[in-house]
């Protein structure tokens, strides 16, 4: 499996990260790479096999419906790149 | 060429818990920005999702009142995406196994027939935060308050062919949301809206034509105003030999139209995976029991009762069971007074048109449902009239007390005494020889002329059917 | 002091042969005077730690403490620590005061333990080698050309050098295990669940568990006690009690089954480790311990199926490091699709960005069945097969790595041989198993580990089959020259 540099640029997208122009194909070689150790998977039958989405077999545990939280907007913007009024600011979204 | 419009609706609905679908803030309404966004919904490094009890429960009413399948084991899945009021990069919803399966809702259109609406699914997921676009130097301002807000979305088939059927499916939704108390509806606070898939095809054409989506729309009425704008776009489109394009759209009210949103220009690629942080969802036989056990009597099935017990017309029946306010008010009100059509023009007439002029709820009617059955008692057993009652009403109304105190403080009784009303009747005859002649002479109509000035001259007080008694038997008609 | 382990700490404390304050002083000296060749802490709090002291003194003296009581520790710095910075050892997060304390942190604080600081780690425990830390490598104190393994080589390090007493670690593909067998001190990863993942910045949520990195199984098993446990904040965490984990480390295991699985011990093996590891299951057999042949014929897929199933999880887990609410936001971003790329391609380093990247492949459109989904099916028959194997067997026993420590620089370009780096490890977090490390000898002056792999919920018994060990061996008390 290798990945061309148009779909790194594609996946970098998706995954909203800026690569450098130089690095992209530094990251071609790397991701195909570990796309090739990936591919080992396929060759193994596994049609009658359960997928496995957790490591224990249980059920989710239910809370109940109380309000345990207080206010500490102040608290947790002291971490917060720019605030304003409360609000966290960020360029203008354009819907 | 003749077209016909498909329609689908993906309604979210906002469910009543006091605290978030994954952590313990409060869900309460209009509260000072992120004051109510936690660590868990700020999506701080290292916090966890705990799903809500409540939510669970809520789920399974809808399912069931629908007659869905509550699905034994569902699973939240992540749906990945960057936006600024997300605060966790992804949004925890369902996809594969949803809790709610396939349901039915019945809606009836205007000619009075009725139609049947598949539901596809039912689904738990939490609700973004908002962008506030208002001056902050050209920024935007991201409020987390009603991230992680439990938000149920109800998707249906396309099965609705014009705009009025989504509005009554939407409508009948919202009143069922509201009956069986998982939701306030409340529209303009956003806990009720809606997303409308619209395509067309030419009439008998099987496939489906492309369909587009408009986003969040919040009214009755913008819904219907949408699907009409968008639904004659796409015929134009189609018409001039264009193609519809698969694309999201948003409905601009003030412009009355529709158009593409440039935030999701791009095609999405959600990249949905069961979230590892969240195990199975168990819906166990013996909680849906209970939650059977404590459903309300569902609203078709109360109309149906309604025209059975108290030989209403269906009609009526189904505007008195829109809602379980109104439902419960019309049967407090029955119970007390006793004639339950006495009651339905009431309510369906001076009550629902006080509220309306004022915007009220019935809940929050100044007119109770013990008052307005005490009221109709006074009519049925003849204390007063029906004009006088509107009085009365009107007086309650304004909070002057009970129509007992208002009927005595006025003095509003009726005239029962014989010899009163025979009084005022004679200085009448005496003072209109004429009319009398005429009366003896054939002319009927004059029977009113001669019931007005008695009532006129006892200020309504007397009673019409008594006064016309009285005389013909003085002119021995 | 420092030569002496938590256990023999708590009883110097508790016979107030030395204060909390003393013993916390002293590592704070030796933090400074050894850690700049080391590099294994990215935070020390000197003074939050003597605070943290002096109310350890006031609970002993008043007879109020706790085994852990006036114990100074290390906190890998994956944990959030209320108003102490917590990097995960990322330029990303390099401006994060956490504002909240992860539940580890509050029940070591709970428990009066001390805080020292904060160790280094690799870049939100992405690596094994602690190169793609931040804050730059760690080094190994047995030769500090050598890598101390990763992610949690700082703890390691820091272990082994005694420049805490114990230290907190996390295990995502053998996290714990691998610098702990790298720097010769213990490590557990107990069972998924068993420990609360609160406030543990996630890397990939089905295979991330807390552990400890310790000298001894003893002080092991001391600080599972505080940290094991049901937590209501963590749906994945077990409401299941939980034992004294001291309690049997001094029971006879004669008749132990252990199990050697020949995928292990094949191809790829250095023949120096192998003969220290055939030592020690000889050592067992003199314990009375009975040796099976097992095979666990999966065990070569683990790494292609961790390879999908962490990195997916991860690139869904750092989504939230997007420059609005916390963390490193970009320079005069000038829309929002450039605070986004810029703060995330500015902040994460390149193996981190790799990771996301194959994650967010493997989840996409068209992708999901062939990599996701074929992953977590391949997960299923790795985890059937330990099922199978601890049917046969009590405990399972193999090298924890396949090679000593190797040379800084060695892998570092070359994600491959790095990843291979796990291969004994990764296996026991795709089936949520415990699994432990212990020193047991030595290579080319190099510590060598024994990995023991247990059943679900047997932490008790993989302590106390090292303790056991650790009562007729030395190999764990050793000190790297020049750290004395």
């Amino acid at each position: 499996m290798s990945l061309d540099n148009s779909e790194v640029k594609r996946i970098a997208h998706l995954a909203r990260l800026v690569i450098d122009e130089q690095d992209i194909s530094i990251y071609a070689h790397n991701l195909s790479n570990i796309l090739d150790l990936v591919e080992q998977m396929s060759s193994v039958p596994t049609d009658d096999v359960a997928p496995m989405a957790h490591p224990l077999d249980t059920l989710q545990r239910l809370r109940e419906d109380k309000v345990t939280e207080t206010n500490q907007r102040d608290h947790f913007q002291l971490v917060a790149p720019q605030v304003e009024n409360g609000l966290y600011l960020v360029p203008r979204v354009i819907e | 060429m003749q077209w016909e419009t498909v329609i689908g609706l993906e309604i979210h609905t906002q469910l009543a818990t006091r605290s978030k679908i994954f952590s313990g803030a409060a869900t309460a309404y209009g509260a000072e920005p992120n004051t109510q966004a936690c660590a868990v919904d700020l999506g701080l490094p290292g916090v966890l999702p705990v799903l809500n009890r409540e939510v669970v429960t809520m789920a399974a009413r809808l399912g069931l009142a629908i007659g869905a399948k509550i699905a034994p084991i569902s699973i939240f899945a992540r749906k990945n995406y960057f936006y600024p009021d997300l605060p966790k990069g992804y949004q925890i919803s369902q996809l594969d196994l949803p809790i709610v399966g396939k349901g039915e809702l019945e809606i009836e259109l205007e000619d009075g027939t009725t139609k049947i609406i598949g539901v596809t699914r039912a689904h738990l997921e939490e609700d973004a935060g908002k962008s506030l676009h208002e001056d902050f130097h050209g920024l935007t301002g991201i409020d987390l308050n009603r991230a992680g807000t439990p938000l149920l979305e109800i998707v249906s088939e396309p099965d609705m062919r014009s705009a009025k059927e989504a509005v009554a499916y939407m409508r009948k939704m919202h009143s069922l949301v509201r009956y069986i108390e998982i939701s306030d509806g409340n529209m303009q606070e956003g806990s009720f809206r809606c997303d409308a898939n619209v395509s067309v095809r030419p009439m008998g054409q099987k496939e489906l034509g492309t369909r587009t989506e408009l986003k969040n729309i919040n009214s009755f009425r913008f819904v219907e105003r949408a699907i009409n704008f968008e639904v004659g776009r796409q015929i134009d489109v189609l018409e001039s030999g264009g193609r519809i394009t698969q694309e999201t759209r948003l409905y601009d009210a003030d412009k009355d139209e529709t158009r593409p949103m440039r935030s999701k220009e791009e095609a999405m690629d959600y990249r949905y995976f069961p979230d590892p942080d969240l195990l199975p969802v168990e819906v166990s036989e013996s909680l849906l029991n209970e939650v059977r056990a404590s459903l309300p009597e569902l609203p078709d099935a109360r109309r149906n009762r309604f025209i059975e017990q108290y030989s209403l017309s269906r009609e009526d029946a189904s505007l008195l069971t829109s809602s379980r306010e109104m439902a419960d008010y019309f049967e407090s009100v029955t119970q007390v007074s006793g004639d339950a059509k006495l009651v339905t023009n009431w309510v369906m007439g001076s009550l629902s048109g006080a509220l309306n002029r004022e915007g009220k709820e019935i809940s929050a009617s100044p007119v109770s449902a013990d008052m307005l059955g005490g009221m109709l008692k006074r009519i049925s057993d003849n204390t007063i009239s029906g004009k006088i009652a509107k009085e009365v009403f009107e007086a309650m109304w304004q909070g002057e007390g009970d129509a007992d105190a208002i009927i005595d403080k006025k003095g509003l009784k009726q005239i029962t005494d014989t010899g009163a009303i025979e009084a005022v009747l004679d200085e009448i005859i005496a003072n209109n020889p004429k009319q009398v002649e005429d009366l003896k002479g054939g002319k009927d109509k004059l029977m009113g002329f001669f019931v007005g000035q008695v009532m006129k001259q006892t200020g309504g007080k007397a009673n019409p059917g008594q006064v016309n008694q009285l005389l013909k038997k003085k002119l021995g008609l | 002091m420092y030569q002496k382990s938590i256990a023999d700490q708590a009883k110097g404390l508790r016979a107030k042969e030395f204060s909390s304050e003393e013993l916390t002083r002293e590592y704070l000296d030796r933090i400074k005077r050894f850690d700049p060749q080391l590099n294994s802490y990215i935070t020390v709090v000197a003074d939050f730690a003597m605070a943290q002291a002096r109310i350890a003194d006031e609970r002993i003296a008043k007879g109020d403490a706790g085994p852990m009581t006036g114990i100074p520790l290390a906190q890998k710095d994956i944990f959030c620590t209320n108003g102490v910075r917590t990097s995960c050892g990322s330029k990303m997060l390099d401006n994060f005061i956490a504002p909240y304390d992860a539940t580890v942190v509050e029940r070591f604080n709970q428990a009066g333990a001390v805080m020292l600081g904060k160790t280094n780690m690799d870049e939100f425990a992405m690596g094994s080698s602690n190169e793609t830390s931040f804050y730059g490598p760690v080094k190994n104190p047995w030769d500090t050309k050598t890598v101390p393994g990763g992610s949690s080589g700082g703890s390691a390090a820091s272990v082994a050098a005694r420049l805490a007493a114990g230290a907190t670690g996390t295990d995502t593909g053998g996290s714990i295990r691998q610098p702990a067998a790298l720097c010769g001190i213990t490590g557990i990863k107990p069972t998924y669940g068993r420990v609360s993942r609160y406030g543990m910045i996630a890397f990939a949520s089905s295979l991330d568990q807390a552990g400890i990195m310790t000298q001894t199984a003893e002080d092991s098993a001391m600080m599972l006690n505080v940290m094991a446990g049901f937590d209501e904040r963590d749906s994945t965490s077990l409401d299941k009690p939980v034992p004294d984990y001291t309690a049997n480390l001094n029971n006879d295991f004669k008749g132990l089954k252990i199990g050697l699985p020949k995928e292990y011990f094949a191809e790829g093996l250095d023949s120096g480790v192998a003969s220290v590891v055939e030592a020690a299951i000889n050592e067992y057999k003199k314990l009375g311990a009975e040796i099976v042949d097992i095979s666990l014929p999966n065990s070569s897929l683990s790494v292609p199926a961790y390879y999908v199933v962490a990195p997916a999880e991860c690139s869904s887990n750092l989504s939230r490091f997007d420059g609005v609410r916390f963390g490193y936001r970009c320079e005069d971003p000038k829309d929002l699709e450039d605070l986004y790329t810029r703060s995330r391609g500015e902040g994460f380093g390149p193996e981190v960005k790799r990771r996301i990247m194959v994650g967010a492949y493997a989840l996409s459109a068209g992708y999901y069945d062939a990599y996701y989904l074929k992953a977590q099916k391949i997960r299923r028959l790795i985890s059937d097969d330990f099922k199978q194997a601890l049917n046969q067997v009590d405990v399972i026993m193999a090298p924890t790595t396949p090679t000593v420590a190797f040379n800084i620089g060695e892998k570092v370009d070359d994600p491959i041989t790095m990843y291979l780096s796990d291969i004994n490890t990764i296996a026991v977090n795709l089936a949520g198993l415990p699994g432990m490390s212990i020193p047991a000898g030595f290579s080319q002056n190099l510590p060598v580990g024994l990995q023991i792999i247990g059943n679900y919920f047997d932490e008790s018994r993989l302590l106390n089959v090292a303790h056991q060990y650790q009562q007729v061996t030395d190999w764990h008390t050793q000190i790297p020259k020049g750290f004395e």
